[in-house]
């Protein structure tokens, strides 16, 4: 698809040719993901987390769907049916842990291809819907999440629904009706149940077709690489199949251990034991929390407590949904035209510090707001906002790249320490 | 069987009015095509969307009555109206006088202890129960919960504090507690909604 020297489909078998002649499906598949796809060779494992994600997709959906053939939907049997799949169907405890646990491995593995695409500017010209269209997943993967949370009707299920939806009626005037609406009633209750219900089963489908589109979208400049320089030859890449399959394969089995040694060991570790208490309308559980995947965004929510101009509520509502919403933008705001990282001296240093600023809100937003809470939560938030609109617009101004490897092959065939210094500067 | 070439008007993509206005008869068809197919996908969309809305019998759980004979001076109890939670207070003259203690313009929604209650009952607050930040159930109404700064409600979830009268005093809630629709049947029964 990418580049010229792409190997060509060649169908071993009559059958093949026969098949190929009337439904090119396994060509597309070897242009895809197979022998058909040059990928440049010096990927390291942060490039693993892509094919990853799409694995956590798949273990989502398949014990997804069989928990959906015990669950019950109804608000007096949603959480005895949850209850009903961990003590008494076969297996079901493994399902039902396997689905918990894989959201938030699914999360893990997401955050860490996003960070990955930050250091490396994958969001960079061609890329940018690539960048674009993964935000949508992220975004849909979030609305999922919240949605399946809901789904067991325990007391952080409730209150979760109660505080997102609320999120609405900060907006004036049609806030409040726009919130009612959403739920099918003044509070969540059985229409709010169902239809979260519904679109939780419907919106991985979604999201499955969306990468879809991001994996089109990908391959027609083909795949970025940790120096950030464009493929040139042939010499700069390797077939995906059988060089990369075969890494990927051996990390996703690798992976798959840690999530098994959570799953097995830990399997409660990552939840919130307040959510084995069914829902109750009239009591709000002490500390409510989200789950830890939303806490940087709760830590931003949280930080607006003055109101200025607007009220406070909506502020920190425009927040939480602008820090998402802001990164649609960043292929524009970080001008600089260098995509690595690697060779960026002074974006590495406001990197570090911005992942230390999100783990920061992430730790604020569990904690008890308290007056020293909220002001790392409003300092970090703050920082968090001036990293994408203002220094990254400026350091891309001032800054002085280090000078780039001549390609991608040199820069691998000159050995490790050439790999880590740039071309021209490491000893020959 | 001679035929005359006789070009389809429709499919004539040189203007058919002769006007030489650059407006062609296919521009209208293709408005007048396309805004009735919208019509036709509006009227098909609404139904699907307006069945979101809440139905006919959770609007129709409109109105309760609440005996209220038993709760003492500074007593709260919690009742649930429309699914939601209800605090009714019997306020203490002490919370009175500090509600009413405090100036309008120290108040984020500036209103009286006398416009939150009922003429001659002032000691019955009667509010939801439901912080006006993000929907969470304060605490204070049940003996010996947290009730905050302003001795009024607490809200565990983000720390919003409300006063005697149920005002928003401190935290990030935008508005007071909201009193909703009620009345005094006799002096021991009330009726909300």
């Amino acid at each position: 698809m990418s580049f010229a020297w792409a190997k060509p489909y060649e169908p071993k078998t009559q059958l093949g040719h026969w098949i190929d002649q009337r439904l090119p499906l396994p060509r597309m598949v070897h242009g895809a993901v197979g022998g058909g796809y040059p990928v440049p060779r010096n990927l390291n494992y942060a490039w693993n987390f892509g094919v990853l994600a799409g694995v956590f997709l798949m273990i989502q959906i398949v014990t997804g769907i069989v928990l959906a053939m015990w669950y019950n939907s109804g608000i007096a049997t949603a959480f005895s049916s949850v209850e009903h799949v961990m003590r008494d169907v076969n297996s079901g405890w493994f399902l039902r842990y396997a689905h918990a646990n894989g959201a938030s491995f699914f999360f893990i593995v997401v955050y860490i291809h996003i960070f990955r695409g930050l250091f490396y500017g994958s969001y960079k010209a061609p890329r940018e819907l690539v960048w674009m269209l993964g935000l949508v997943v992220y975004l849909l993967m979030m609305a999922t999440a919240f949605m399946g949370y809901v789904l067991p009707w325990g007391q952080m299920s409730y209150w979760g629904a109660q505080v997102i939806t609320g999120f609405f009626s900060a907006f004036p005037v049609v806030g409040e009706p726009l919130r009612v609406f959403l739920l099918g009633g003044f509070a969540p209750d059985q229409a709010a149940l169902t239809r979260f219900f519904s679109l939780h089963y419907l919106l991985p489908f979604v999201i499955a077709a969306v990468v879809i589109l991001k994996t089109w979208a990908l391959h027609i400049p083909g795949s970025s690489n940790p120096t950030g320089v464009d493929v040139k030859t042939e010499k700069d890449t390797l077939p995906f199949h059988p060089f990369f399959t075969a890494k990927d394969g051996w990390f996703v089995l690798a992976f798959l251990m840690l999530y098994a040694a959570v799953l097995f060991f830990a399997p409660n570790a990552l939840g919130h034991p307040d959510n084995y208490i069914e829902a109750n309308p009239l009591a709000t559980p002490a500390h409510i929390v989200p789950e830890w995947y939303f806490l940087p965004f709760y830590g931003i929510l949280k930080a607006f407590t003055v109101d200025f101009i607007l009220p406070a509520k909506l502020w920190g509502v425009i927040a939480m949904f602008g820090s998402i919403l802001l990164l649609f933008l960043l292929p524009w705001l970080d001008r600089s035209p260098i995509r690595s990282g690697h060779y960026r001296p002074m974006f590495k240093v406001f990197f570090a510090i911005l992942i230390v600023d999100v783990l920061l809100l992430g730790w604020a937003g569990g904690a008890e707001p308290t007056a020293p809470v909220v002001a790392v939560m409003q300092i970090a938030t703050a920082y968090y906002f001036a990293h994408f609109l203002i220094i990254l617009p400026l350091i891309s101004k001032f800054e002085k790249p280090l000078p780039l490897p001549n390609s991608i092959s040199s820069s691998v065939l000159h050995g490790e320490a050439e790999e880590s210094a740039p071309y021209g500067l490491a000893k020959a | 069987m001679a035929t005359v070439e006789q070009p389809d008007p429709l499919l004539n993509e040189d203007k058919t009015d002769g006007a030489g206005d650059g407006v062609r008869r296919r521009d209208f068809l293709d408005i007048a095509a396309v805004s009735f197919g919208a019509v036709g996908v509006g009227a098909v969309a609404f139904p699907l969307l307006n069945q979101m809305s809440p139905p006919a019998d959770v609007l129709a759980l409109a109105s309760i009555e609440v005996d209220i004979s038993k709760v003492e001076r500074g007593q709260a109890i919690k009742t649930s109206w429309r699914k939601q939670p209800v605090f009714i207070r019997n306020l203490t003259e002490a919370e009175i006088a500090e509600a009413n203690a405090v100036p309008l313009s120290a108040l984020r929604e500036p209103q009286t202890l006398a416009e939150r209650t009922k003429e001659g009952k002032q000691n019955w607050l009667v509010t939801m129960g439901v912080c006006t930040h993000l929907g969470c159930v304060p605490l204070g109404a049940a003996e010996g919960e947290n009730k905050g700064d302003y001795d009024g409600y607490f809200c565990p979830c983000h720390g919003s504090h409300y006063d005697t009268a149920g005002r928003i005093r401190k935290g990030p809630a935008p508005t007071n507690l909201v009193v909703p629709d009620f009345e005094f049947v006799s002096d021991t029964l009330i009726r909300i909604g």
